[in-house]
């Protein structure tokens, strides 16, 4: 199973990536994985990859070849949706909008949810879009947008139990409090 | 989990997902590492945040982040000649800095034994170009190992360090981009070294160590003599690996991450080819390849960027009078980005057609805004462009140097339209400066480059009476890796030091005309830029304001945080967008369908830099909220 995740830098992904391929782990799979690190961090598009399978892969996933793909930003989800997910995959996305220069100066047009959902029919692609009012903190975007793929078994054998231990290795004192009480 | 540090140091075997970066720490320890230094620079300043994981009372070993690859280099030497195993990492393009003693290595009876890691960078994901370091290997006669996954580069870099040790001598430990943070689970073994031998080793009697006259060829003699140790060394190796597919047709010679990607790109394939899998890329194990070209009717050598073994492999071939065809860098595309298991698919397709099925590229119809990186909210050196732009004139020129403020050639600022390398602005600059009385110059430089290789390009410019105008774009730390500390810093790695400011650099160099200004004054760092252009010879301005990411993480951290934010008043906002087009700060939103602009409050920090920039004053602390109604 590949998992192609993305969103903006400054948007958490790297602990996203980190919690699901540990969560992965305690389901039993082998995992490998790759975050971005370095300059794109900057407001850049910031990616992660993951893998599960048996034997010896490289960590990187194919083009054309996720089956699942996690996006913590709206334009983000449309690009690896165009770029990386495979036709009947599924597209699971918080829909915070981070606008691209273009965008701000007026040159391009924000993406909408209504072409997400479009271009994710025309292809079988399956979307759960994931916006919530009641976060005590942005940062918290990606556990919302893990809780919904877990209530909405978007990857098969995945528990909440798994996420539980994945956060409980990774966090600790409030941090951690806070995001296991986003997980029901 | 256990901890990063318990991880790192734990005496019995175990197993964890790390990434390649921390792996190699791993090893450090096992194998007894005494000196570690490094500069920072992608894709390799995770190393240090690794090392951070061990308490500083319990680390084995001592680290620094020293002020250029240069000087790591020669602080890791200097130990190392000392008796002690020593360790320097540092991005690709840092090997150039540090070329002019790094290439005198393996002249060199090195006691310690030292490992150098280099971080190379296919597809250029974070550097200026994707040199391939295994050229300077060949010129300097120093062996270099390849691993392509984190447990590769655990187990490489203990067969570097012991060879390295075993014959006094310096070894290359090469990884990549995606091997530095590539994570999986590593199985490491327990560990138990006596206690360090610190005695000062360093004997050196009858010039021994002195590269003059006839000693050189003597010395050079001697890094020859260690090459054929290497691949003696290989023979037999169990990190070389030959992947027998029982195909007598073809076969693949290759190394490091583009060995993984094969597999990937033949998982369904019939007919896989047989793989010999380099563990040492240079010098490359001659015999394993004679009797491999011998076994093939058709050889293909894999490697990313340059067509290095592929000339090595060729030469073999010819002196040994095998009668082979050997396929490699057949289109000059295939010398340019990181062999990817798509990029290898689409190789294999194409030569072996029957062997792997074409995959279509993937194009997608679907038009996205691009998004590069840019400057973070906050970020002082926006507030810096956004003032300096006032001061200058359309025919000026500008010359950016590396670091976060090299964003500044996006629009809508365009401002430093040249770049090379780190310290490379003002020397540039003096060049543009030559038969040039019609155009300004302004150079910039960002405070950690100022003390890496910035302040040679700062003397010419004195002693040689050039007409230019520096900026130094001082924040405080070096940002763009990951905020290291730096002379400037008023801390290093280990704990406080004291502030070399770059002001009292400056005076001492001998530089007149100094402004010091605070980059949220926009006025008067307009003025002062302003002023110093009209001056005659070179003068300087410091642009100054604390990293804002670094110093909102900071807040973070602390309890009681409240985030802060500002608002667009839509009473006052009258639509002239200087917010937007001309200050550019990403948390200003543009609604184009209600024409209106707003803030975008999971990005803004609330430090109130934009505040000045609105002609109609639209702009205000959220807390003034309510206040006014
Ligand atoms: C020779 C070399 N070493 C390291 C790097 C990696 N590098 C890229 S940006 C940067 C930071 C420079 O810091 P500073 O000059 O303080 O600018 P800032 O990013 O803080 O604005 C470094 C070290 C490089 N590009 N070249």
């Amino acid at each position: 199973m590949n998992i192609y995740m993305t969103g903006v830098g400054g948007q958490g992904i790297g602990l996203l990536s980190e919690v699901l391929l540990r969560a992965l782990e305690h389901s039993g799979k082998t995992v490998r994985g790759v975050d971005t690190h370095g300059l794109a961090q900057r407001g850049g598009i910031v990616v992660s990859h993951i893998r599960t399978g048996e034997g010896e892969f490289p960590p990187l996933i194919t083009p054309g070849e996720a089956d699942i793909v996690l996006s913590l930003e709206r334009h983000e989800a449309l690009r690896a949706t165009g770029t990386f997910l495979a036709d009947g995959g599924t597209l699971a996305y918080y829909d915070a909008v981070w606008q691209p220069y273009s965008v701000r100066s007026g040159d391009a047009q924000e993406v909408t949810v209504e072409q997400i959902d479009e271009v994710c029919k025309s292809r079988s692609i399956k979307v759960l879009r994931v916006k919530r009012n009641d976060l005590p903190d942005p940062r918290m975007q990606n556990t919302a947008l893990l809780n919904e793929i877990l209530l909405n078994n978007v990857i098969p054998g995945l528990t909440r139990e798994h996420l539980t231990e994945a956060y409980t290795d990774l966090l600790k004192g409030s941090a951690l409090v806070q995001n296991l009480s986003l997980l029901n | 989990m256990k901890k990063l540090g318990d991880i790192l140091l734990g005496k019995e075997p175990f197993s964890e997902h790390v990434m390649g970066n921390t792996a190699v720490v791993r090893a450090m320890v096992e194998a007894g590492t005494r000196v570690i230094t490094s500069y920072p620079g992608s894709p390799t300043p995770e190393i240090a945040s690794a090392i951070a994981g061990i308490h500083q009372d319990k680390r084995p070993f001592h680290f620094e982040f020293c002020v250029n690859e240069k000087v790591a280099v020669e602080v890791a030497y200097g130990a190392a000649v000392n008796g002690r195993p020593s360790v320097v990492f540092f991005k690709s393009v840092g090997l150039n800095v540090a070329a002019d003693t790094f290439v005198q290595l393996n002249h060199m009876d090195i006691p310690g034994g030292m490992v150098v890691i280099i971080g190379d960078d296919p597809g250029a994901h974070s550097s200026q170009n994707e040199q391939d370091n295994r050229h300077i290997a060949r010129m300097s006669y120093t062996p270099v190992f390849e691993p392509g996954s984190p447990s590769e580069v655990y187990s490489f870099f203990l067969a570097a360090s012991a060879m390295a040790k075993k014959h006094r001598m310096a070894v290359l430990l090469r990884l990549t981009t995606h091997v530095c943070h590539g994570k999986e689970r590593v199985s490491f073994s327990g560990w138990n070294n006596p206690e360090p031998d610190d005695t000062p080793i360093f004997r050196g009697e009858g010039g021994e160590y002195i590269p003059i006259g006839p000693n050189v060829a003597r010395m050079k003699k001697r890094a020859l003599d260690r090459l054929e140790l290497a691949s003696e060394y290989l023979s037999g190796s169990a990190l070389q690996r030959l992947e027998d597919n029982s195909n007598s047709a073809r076969g693949v010679i290759t190394a490091g991450l583009p060995f993984y990607s094969l597999l990937d790109s033949i998982s369904k394939a019939e007919g896989k080819p047989d793989i010999l899998k380099l563990a040492m890329v240079y010098p490359i194990d001659e015999n394993a390849v004679v009797e491999f070209l011998k076994a093939h009717k058709e050889v293909l050598v894999l490697e990313e960027l340059d067509d290095f073994m592929e000339q090595t492999v060729k030469r073999i071939a010819y002196d040994h009078r095998i009668d082979v065809s050997i396929l490699g860098k057949e289109k000059q595309e295939n010398w340019i980005g990181e062999y990817t298991p798509d990029r290898v698919k689409r190789i294999l397709a194409e030569l072996w057609p029957d062997l792997i099925i074409p995959i279509p590229p993937v194009t997608s119809s679907l038009s996205v805004p691009p998004r590069s990186p840019q400057m973070c909210p906050g970020c002082g050196h926006r507030s810096a462009f956004h003032a300096i732009a006032k001061a200058l004139k359309e025919t000026d020129i500008t010359v950016a140097d590396i670091g976060c403020h090299t964003l500044g050639f996006l629009p809508p600022y365009e401002i430093g339209r040249l770049l090379m390398s780190m310290g490379a602005s003002t020397g540039i600059g003096q060049g543009l400066s030559l038969f040039n009385d019609q155009r300004r110059i302004v150079t910039f430089l960002g405070d950690s480059t100022f003390f890496h290789a910035g302040m040679p390009g700062i003397v010419n410019a004195v002693f040689n009476k050039h007409q230019l105008t520096l900026i130094v774009m001082d924040n405080g730390t070096t940002a763009m890796t990951g905020h290291q500390d730096h002379p400037g810093s008023g801390s290093n790695f280990n704990g406080s030091t004291e502030r070399i400011p770059v002001r009292n650099v400056l005076e001492g160099l001998g530089v007149k005309d100094i402004t010091e200004v605070d980059t949220y004054n926009q006025k008067s760092l307009t003025e002062a830029v302003a002023k110093a252009l009209d001056a005659p010879g070179f003068s300087v301005v410091i642009a100054k304001h604390p990293c804002m990411l670094k110093f909102t993480r900071e807040q973070k951290r602390k309890p009681g945080y409240t985030p802060k934010h500002v608002r667009v008043n839509p009473d006052n906002c009258t639509l002239t967008r200087e917010c937007i087009d001309d200050f550019a700060c990403p948390s200003f939103m543009w609604k184009a369908d209600e024409d209106e602009v707003s803030v975008n409050t999971d990005l803004c920090i609330g430090d109130g830099s934009c505040i000045q920039t609105c002609p109609s004053r639209a702009i205000e602390p959220e807390s003034k909220k309510g206040e006014s109604k």
